[in-house]
Formats: C-alpha cells, sequence, structure tokens
C-alpha cells in the first residue's frame, strides 16, 4: 500500500530480492527456456532484451506465476518459491505491468488504481453495508500519483479521455502502489509513442528511486539503455550476457542478441547458427 | 476532453498548473455543465420531451390516475430490467427473463390453487427463479458459453416447462399475498401500488450495490475489460455467477408484482418482456457493449415506453406507431453509443 521506502527492513542496495536458477521449460519439442539465470537486485533497474524467441517472455511469466517451469528455482530474498498462478506473486509482493494497457477504460483514474483492492468505509458501514470510501481513495490516489511525480488531469475523470502514456501510467503506478518487493513491465512502452514513452520511462526511474527494483522487458533498445543499470540478454533460451549501459553500446548489444558476437556466458558448445 | 489530457502531457511546471486549474474547474463548475454530462440527461431529455407533447395534445395525460397507470404498467418491465441492467453491463444479455418470471407466476399460482400455504409458495418460486439465474450463470461463468446462447436457450426450456407444469390452463389467483402487490396507497388523487414501490426500493438496492460497493466497480470493470479485471485479481467466475443469480431473484420478484397487476398465472403472458427489458436498457443509455451505463437510465428508458404507449393511446393514433417510435429510440440509442465509444478510441 504505502511507499517501500517507508518499510523497515529493506536490504541493502545491491542485495540480491529475485533470483531464477537453471530455470527450463519446454513446450513439445520446443525449449522455451534452457536453464535460464536472473538476478535482480535491490535499487536497480535490469532491462532484458533478446530477439524473438530468445526465451525473455516465458522467462517473466515464470517470475510472475503466469508460466510454471519444468526445472529450476526461483528465490525470493533468498527463500525458495513456488507461483502456482499471478495471485501468489502478488501476494508475495511482486507486480506486473503487461503491455496491452491492462486499465477498465470507462472507470476513472481513482477506481482503476484500486481496482480489485477497493477501500471501504470503516466500521460498520463498511463492513456490512460495503459502501466505498470513495472520497479516501480518490486522496490516497492522488497522493501517490503526486508521490510518483506522475501528472494527471482531475483523478475522477475517466481513463479512456487520457492519453495513451498517461494510461500506462496509471497501470503502471497500480503496480508501484501495490508491489512490496519488485515490479516487472512486460514491455510497458509497446503501444506508444515517443513523448508518452519518456513519461512511462520517467515513471519507471521514480519507482526504483523509492526503492523498488525494476525488471524491464523491451524490444525498444533505446529505452533500455535509457532506465536499465544492468542488461541481461537472452539468446535460445538463456542468458549469453549481462552488461551495462556503459559497457556496451547499443550495436555491441545487438550483435550479442543476434549471435554475431559472443557474450560473456555463451556456451561452450558451438552455435547452432552462427550467423544468426 | 482530449485537449485537456494532452496539456498534462509534460511535467513542465506550466502545465501542472493548467492541470490544477483545469480540475478546480471541473469541481467546481456551473451546475449546467454538470448536468449536461451526467448520463441519464439524453434519457430524461427524450422523457420529459414525450410527456410535454402528451400534456400538450390531451387533456387526460398530466391526470394523476392516468400518470400512475403508466407507472403501473412498467413495474414488472421495469423489475426485469434491472437484471437486465446488470447483465448488459458485464457485456452479456439475458433473453429469458420474462420466460423465468412467467415461470415463478405458474409454480406459485398452481401450488396456491392446489391449496399450498401461499407465503410457501411465493418463496419456493422466487427461490425457483434464482436457481435458474444460478444454473445460466455457472454455464456462463464458468463453462464460458455465450450468454446470448445460454440464455436463448433457457428460454425454450423454460417456455416448455412451464407450459408442461400449467397443464394447459391458467390459473387465476385470489390469494390476497400473491395479490398483495397490487393493492393501493393513496395520497390525494394519486394511487401508488404496493408494486411500484418495491420496484423503486430495487432500483434503489442495485443502484447502491453498483455505485458504492466493490461489487459494482467489478461488475462495471468486467464489462470493460474482462481481461484487466482478470488480471487486477477480480474473481471475474464468482462475479458473473453472482450477477446472474441476482437478476434471476428479480425476476422471481417481477413474478410476485406480475401477479398484482394481473392476478392471473397465464403461461402466455410476458411474451415480449425479454426484448422490451433490453430496449429499456438501452433507450436508458447503457452500452450493449458492457461496462458503461446506469440503473437509473433503465428506469427512465422504461417509463419513456410505457408513456409512449399510453399517450399514443390517449391521443388515438394507431398504437402501431408506438412500436415504430421504440424502434427509432432503440436505433438511435445503440448508434450514439457507437458513435460516442468510437471518438474516444
Amino acid at each position: 500500500m504505502t511507499a517501500a521506502s517507508e518499510q523497515t527492513g529493506l536490504p541493502a542496495p545491491g542485495q540480491i530480492v529475485l533470483e531464477a536458477r537453471s530455470i527450463t521449460k519446454r513446450y513439445g519439442h520446443v525449449t522455451a527456456l534452457d536453464n535460464a539465470n536472473l538476478e535482480l537486485r535491490a535499487g536497480e533497474v535490469l532491462g532484458i532484451v533478446g530477439d524473438n524467441g530468445a526465451g525473455k517472455s516465458t522467462l517473466i511469466k515464470v517470475l510472475c506465476g503466469a508460466v510454471v517451469p519444468d526445472a529450476g528455482q526461483v528465490l525470493l530474498d533468498g527463500v525458495p518459491v513456488h507461483f502456482h498462478s499471478p495471485l501468489d506473486a502478488r501476494k508475495l509482493g511482486i507486480e506486473t505491468v503487461y503491455q496491452d494497457l491492462a486499465v477498465a477504460p470507462a472507470l476513472d483514474i481513482a477506481s482503476n488504481l484500486f481496482l480489485g483492492r477497493e477501500l471501504r468505509c470503516k466500521g460498520p458501514i463498511g463492513s456490512w453495508f460495503r459502501l466505498l470510501d470513495k472520497r479516501r481513495m480518490k486522496r490516497e490516489a492522488k497522493r501517490e500519483m503526486d508521490e510518483l511525480k506522475f501528472h494527471l488531469p482531475s483523478i475522477g475523470s475517466a481513463v479512456e479521455n487520457l492519453s495513451g502514456g498517461q494510461r500506462q501510467g496509471v497501470a503502471v503506478a497500480r503496480a508501484a502502489i501495490f508491489a512490496r518487493r519488485l515490479v516487472i513491465m512486460d514491455e510497458p512502452t509497446a503501444a506508444l509513442g515517443v513523448r508518452e514513452s519518456g513519461q512511462v520511462l520517467n515513471l519507471i526511474r521514480t519507482i526504483r528511486d523509492r526503492g523498488l527494483p525494476v525488471i524491464l522487458i523491451s524490444h525498444d533498445m533505446p529505452h533500455v539503455f535509457e532506465v536499465a543499470d544492468r542488461i541481461q540478454i537472452m539468446r535460445l533460451g538463456r542468458r549469453v550476457a549481462l552488461t551495462t549501459p556503459k559497457r556496451h553500446s547499443m550495436s555491441e548489444v545487438v550483435a550479442i542478441m543476434t549471435g554475431a558476437a559472443r557474450g560473456d556466458e555463451q556456451p561452450r558448445s558451438p552455435d547452432p547458427n552462427p550467423n544468426g | 476532453m482530449a485537449g485537456k489530457g494532452r496539456s498534462a502531457n509534460g511535467a513542465t511546471l506550466e502545465s501542472a498548473v493548467a492541470v490544477n486549474t483545469l480540475a478546480k474547474m471541473n469541481r467546481g463548475g456551473p451546475m449546467l455543465g454538470r448536468v449536461l454530462t451526467m448520463p441519464t440527461f439524453g434519457p430524461l431529455i427524450v422523457l420529459l420531451a414525450f410527456c410535454t407533447v402528451f400534456a400538450l395534445t390531451t387533456h387526460t395525460f398530466l391526470a394523476a390516475g392516468n400518470l400512475s397507470l403508466v407507472v403501473q404498467q412498467s413495474v414488472i418491465v421495469g423489475t426485469l430490467a434491472i437484471g437486465q441492467t446488470m447483465i448488459i453491463l458485464t457485456a452479456g444479455i439475458d433473453l429469458a427473463n420474462g420466460g423465468v418470471a412467467v415461470l415463478g407466476t405458474i409454480v406459485a399460482g398452481r401450488l396456491v390453487n392446489e391449496g399450498h400455504n401461499a407465503g410457501l409458495c411465493l418463496l419456493f418460486a422466487i427461490v425457483l427463479c434464482t436457481v435458474v439465474g444460478l444454473a445460466a450463470g455457472s454455464l456462463v461463468s464458468r463453462l464460458m458459453l455465450p450468454p446470448f446462447i445460454v440464455t436463448l436457450g433457457l428460454l425454450g426450456i423454460i417456455t416448455a416447462a412451464t407450459r408442461l407444469i400449467a397443464q394447459g390452463g391458467a390459473f387465476p389467483v385470489t390469494d390476497d399475498l400473491l395479490s398483495w402487490t397490487g393493492n393501493t396507497l393513496n395520497i390525494g388523487d394519486t394511487a401508488i401500488t404496493y408494486g411500484m414501490i418495491i420496484m423503486f426500493g430495487l432500483y434503489t438496492l442495485v443502484w447502491y450495490l453498483l455505485t458504492q460497493t466493490a461489487w459494482g466497480r467489478h461488475v462495471y470493470a468486467i464489462g470493460n475489460n474482462r481481461e484487466a479485471a482478470r488480471l487486477v485479481g477480480i474473481p471475474v467466475q464468482n462475479r458473473l455467477l453472482s450477477v446472474y443469480t441476482f437478476a434471476a431473484l428479480l425476476y422471481g420478484i417481477a413474478a410476485w408484482l406480475a401477479l398484482g397487476r394481473i392476478p392471473n398465472a397465464d403461461p402466455n403472458a410476458l411474451q415480449n418482456a425479454n426484448l422490451d427489458s433490453i430496449t429499456a436498457v438501452v433507450i436508458g443509455g447503457t452500452s450493449l457493449f458492457g461496462g458503461r451505463g446506469n440503473i437509473w437510465g433503465t428506469l427512465i428508458g422504461t417509463l419513456i415506453v410505457a408513456v409512449l404507449r399510453n399517450g399514443l393511446t390517449l391521443t388515438g393514433i394507431d398504437p402501431l406507431w408506438q412500436d415504430l417510435v421504440t424502434g427509432v429510440l432503440v436505433i438511435g440509442a445503440v448508434a450514439l453509443d457507437q458513435i460516442s465509444r468510437r471518438r474516444q478510441r
């Protein structure tokens, strides 16, 4: 509910928050993930890049509970966890933002932020008559949006009256408000224009600075280089390199991604498709 | 609206100030602006326009007795339309609601005529209707069958079952409890039936549920974007099941109101009630695509159809014109909805 920075017992920066060890997932004859690893550290934005079919989507689905892996382990704060549905992951404080603008357009901003987690009035009015505390939801929604430095028109206006960037901002803000451990974003800027993407990227930085680490999956290399602290490059179902925007240039990352160059963690076995 | 949204795009100081000003204007704006943006404004204007026309062209339309009659005539469809509104808000549709209500009247009528306790018969009939809704809701929510098909099939099953139970006859109801909803409470010249009071009570209850509780938010969200509702953790299946079951409970109550209006349980009654209730919902401004609408709009929609029928009869115009005008209104309402949805995309 409240900002993670207000919580005590936050891991020191750099400590591993979420870890995936040797995750394997097969669909029939297709190996989507082949011993894939991932470590998300406190206070960072971890970008995940890879060509189509590199396994980044499947890895994310494993981390947010949408897919159960065939083998491997997921650890949250060093403790093994088993997600059977996205609800399991959410209960442990992992929120996911999907690319296809998961909002209810006819409802207002405050209703969307609290959708599925509505606040009721205190006392018997709330518990017996289930009366919503609309004023408190509006107030808290406004406060959260202010804290995230995301400016919107009246918090009572319908989401369908917002631009695409503002809508995605609402979805991102909802995740940020309710996440306690980390936020996963699956192509959050895919449907957005340049300026609108900028708004969402700003939001991602704000969330990280408030103390929540972020996993960002994106096709858009400039976006990843703009906000990511570290970049994990996926290829053929596994991590082939872990780098930072300073160490490698965009074209080098693309080369590793497509197999034209070798990553640090490239498997020893000869690449089945060296020309990528 | 679009302009306002764009002005907030930049996170600059000016735009933040502009947004603040706009927000303030929005909140403390003139009364007229708020009335104009009310979702029930359009239907209300249509209702008032028809009332004005009939008040000017006839001497009897505005008489208290006539207005009371108009409301009495809309009590059954008006109550069925409450359930229909909830279902349409979830992007569903109910073609069986009239059939379910008739089943209720026949079951109650036959059991009472066989000499059973009237209160228990009524309770049994209402519970039976609710169970039918539970079955429809299960098919829609668990098996993910399209509501149109489920309720179309259900309409056939229910209609046949009702005729089998009726054994080819009708059941005149003389019991006081079963016809109680037709009794009147006179305030001056105005006759108010208990059925009207029940209907208004149900509208108020459903207004509360839809707008003041989390359940209502979920109903709108499911109709608006079902996938998003699922992703944010709303128990979509349970909500759908509750909507269909609750709607059918209202149909059971509508059966009681029907017995108060005409104390004769007839398997051939309410043949077009399903379509009439859809008409009322659509004219009232609720979107057939789900997620948008207002329960008071449905009440106004019901009254528009009733006023039209009553007024045209009083003016001596061929009642076929009523169907024609209603058809135009339905298409007009859906066209308006479609246009506004397209503009917002």
